[in-house]
């Protein structure tokens, strides 16, 4: 039986003023299409850890892939605060269906914008943007997690190509993309990126199985063996670890935003239920204790909601830096952890199954905790910044 | 062909209604507003369907104030090709009905379409005063409508089944549940819309026919009692004596 979704969007300071007509015009198309799309099947995907492969076209369809980038290189033309709340209720629907996005976005379409060729611009981003090519983003490697400068991929010179090898690990969609954007070093050991075509003979992308999160989002490794690639493929607009890290501070800026949408889904699901739970004779909502968690949920929403409202006021002016975009995803992402872990509560016997959305935004963001800069990580960054010293290593 | 849709906004199908202590007015602060699911869906996506069919423009007309364009941005970020607003604030259908008439006298439509009726108040009251003031033929509640031969056929929901009605263009159509299936705008659709013309044109000023004098809510539920299968006594005995019905 296809689910109802009742959610409702909550806005206790009054943020929609803050919001121009795109914004809350794109906010209710992209809520409308993952009332449609999403939610009648996540739960059975979600279950079955297979990815919805047909949500890509329709992804592609509503204007979710680089909908900051310019319209002619595939995007939307819009503003990073477009893209946030594009992100937000993409995410509202599943973590999942929200990196689909993401990594098509901001880890594949914007390194090809940014760093590319007016070859490879004209040639990958248009069908990017329209889905008719999926991609994935392969940085972190068996052995460099959170330290990616550490990586062992690396090319060799050979006339007008390069020969690749090494491998990558935990790449979201990289069993069903058609182009990959890899990183990996030159023989000075300087990283450089490169768009890799699924047939190119001796690259392969196995799928990693057993994940406990993110069951909806397809996740593998990419592996090079001898693989040759035409230097025409190679990035020309960046070297060093700039390049990916660039990458990463889009997306990030994304799941700051991304995750508020978790963290309202399961705000609304625990107050709904509780106010319709009734226990002793009274609404579960009745309790003090179950209403301090709820005034303590809305305020941690409301304090992230006017947060990354200034982050993205700030994105839109060019001039949020990587440790206030890391601060964002440090706070929103542990805030959502925490509300999906108390809203559960909440809800009783019935939180853990999946009647209820809550139990599967909590699996999820334990991995949006993780990847993109692990929380430790992003503490570090923010710590390097107000001291000046690099506590990495 | 070119077709005419009127756009009314409602408040959010979950928003609480309250109305102020005197019952003299709805209480609207906080409260979210939407375009009319029926103008949406059904109304605007089917002329939509036609001018892809046969070519023409579809425009939309919505009378009410600046405050309101957001709804007239969506229905552009749909699809349409122009927006007239009427820039006034209407207190009842009649003054609704009577800025869109003035309009459409100037402008040749083929069909004007409406939503059957709009969520809140729902009157059901607008397309029918339209098309008297036209002159022209009005088809209520159309869940399916097609175009042939220079006629308009609809199909209109009936108790327990069907009626097929055709009649000659210009005419006014009132779009029910099954005319067309709503269209999400998509982000590209929402940024062009941004450079498709929105007219403000002035209104007529006609009075207003009615005049509110107060809202009431109906009495609050009370809740369900559940009564042993076996106790048919003690069911005769509450129907009779507490619902008062047997
Ligand atoms: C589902 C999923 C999808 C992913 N998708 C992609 C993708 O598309 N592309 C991609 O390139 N990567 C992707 N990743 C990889 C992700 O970015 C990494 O998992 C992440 O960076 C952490 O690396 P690691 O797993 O190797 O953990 P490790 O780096 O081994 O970390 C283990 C623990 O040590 C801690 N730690 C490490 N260094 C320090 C330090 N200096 N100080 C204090 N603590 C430290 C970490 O915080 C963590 O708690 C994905 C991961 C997952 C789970």
């Amino acid at each position: 039986m296809a689910k109802v979704d009742r959610y409702q969007h909550h806005d206790f300071y009054n943020m929609d003023a803050l919001l121009s007509e795109d914004h809350l015009l794109a906010r209710d198309a992209v809520r409308d299409w993952v009332k449609q799309e999403v939610t009648p099947i996540i739960e059975d995907y979600y279950e079955r850890a297979e990815c919805p492969k047909h949500l890509y076209k329709g992804l592609a369809e509503i204007g979710a892939y680089g909908p900051s980038l310019p319209v002619e290189y595939g995007g939307g033309g819009m503003d990073e605060i477009a893209y946030g709340v594009i992100m937000q209720e993409l995410e509202r629907g599943d973590s999942g269906i929200r990196s689909m996005a993401s990594v098509q976005g901001s880890l594949v379409m914007y390194p090809i914008f940014a760093y590319g060729s007016e070859e490879q611009k004209k040639k990958y981003l248009p069908k990017l943007g329209s889905g008719e090519l999926i991609g994935c983003f392969g940085l972190t490697e068996p052995d460099f997690g959170s330290n990616p400068t550490g990586m062992v991929s690396h090319f060799i010179d050979d006339g007008d190509s390069v020969i690749l090898n090494g491998a990558k690990m935990w790449i979201t969609n990289s069993p069903v993309a058609d182009i990959a954007v890899a990183w990996a070093k030159d023989e000075e050991g300087v990283v450089h990126g490169m768009i890799l075509e699924k047939d190119m003979p001796g690259f392969s992308a196995p799928e990693i199985h057993g994940k406990l999160s993110l069951r909806a989002s397809i996740t593998g490794e990419l592996v090079f063996e001898n693989v040759r690639v035409p230097k025409k493929n190679i990035l020309p607009g960046v070297k060093g670890m700039r390049g990916p890290l660039s990458c990463l501070s889009k997306a990030r800026y994304g799941i700051a935003w991304g995750v508020i949408g978790a963290a309202l889904d399961c705000y609304d699901t625990a107050l709904q239920y509780s106010k319709e739970r009734v226990q002793f004779d009274r609404p579960v909502a009745g309790f003090q204790l179950q209403q301090r968690k709820l005034a303590h949920m809305i305020t941690e929403i409301t304090k992230a909601q006017l947060f990354t409202w200034r982050l993205g006021t700030l994105a839109n002016e060019h001039k949020a830096t990587p440790a206030q975009i890391s601060m964002a995803k440090f706070n929103n992402v542990n805030m959502a952890l925490e509300i999906a872990r108390e809203s559960r509560q909440m809800l009783g016997g019935m939180g853990i199954t999946n009647e209820y959305p809550i139990m599967r935004h909590m699996m999820n963001l334990e991995t949006v905790i993780t990847y993109e800069g692990t929380h430790d990580i992003h503490t570090l960054i923010i710590g390097m910044e107000v001291t000046g010293i690099n506590a990495f290593k | 062909m070119n077709i005419l849709v009127c756009i009314s906004k409602t408040p959010e199908t979950t928003a609480p209604i309250d109305f102020t202590p005197d019952g003299k007015e709805l209480k609207t602060e906080g409260m979210n507003y939407i375009l009319n699911p029926y103008d949406e869906w059904y109304a605007l996506v089917r002329a939509l369907e036609l001018k892809e069919q046969n070519g023409g423009a579809v425009h939309v007309i919505h009378v009410g104030p600046a405050a309101n364009d957001i709804i007239i941005r969506k229905a552009l970020a749909i699809g349409a090709d122009e927006a007239y607003r009427v820039d006034c604030d209407p207190k009842d259908a009649w003054m609704v009905a009577s800025e869109v008439g003035a309009f459409a006298k100037e402008h040749a439509y083929d069909i004007i379409f409406t939503g059957k009726e709009t969520l809140d108040y729902a009157g059901a009251l607008v397309p029918g005063m339209i098309a008297e003031l036209l002159g022209v033929p009005f088809i209520s509640f159309a869940n399916h409508l097609e175009y042939e031969n220079g006629k308009i056929i609809c199909q209109r929901e009936i108790e327990g089944g069907y009626e097929e009605v055709e009649a000659p263009m210009p005419l006014v159509v009132s779009a029910a549940k099954g005319l067309a299936e709503q269209r999400i705008p998509n982000m590209r659709g929402i940024m062009m819309a941004k450079r498709k013309p929105l007219n403000v044109i002035e209104p007529q000023c006609v009075s207003p026919k009615q005049t509110l004098t107060g809202y009431e809510k109906p009495p609050q539920r009370t809740g369900v009692k559940l009564i042993d299968p076996e106790n048919m006594d003690e069911l005769v005995r509450l129907l009779h004596e507490e619902a008062k019905v047997i």
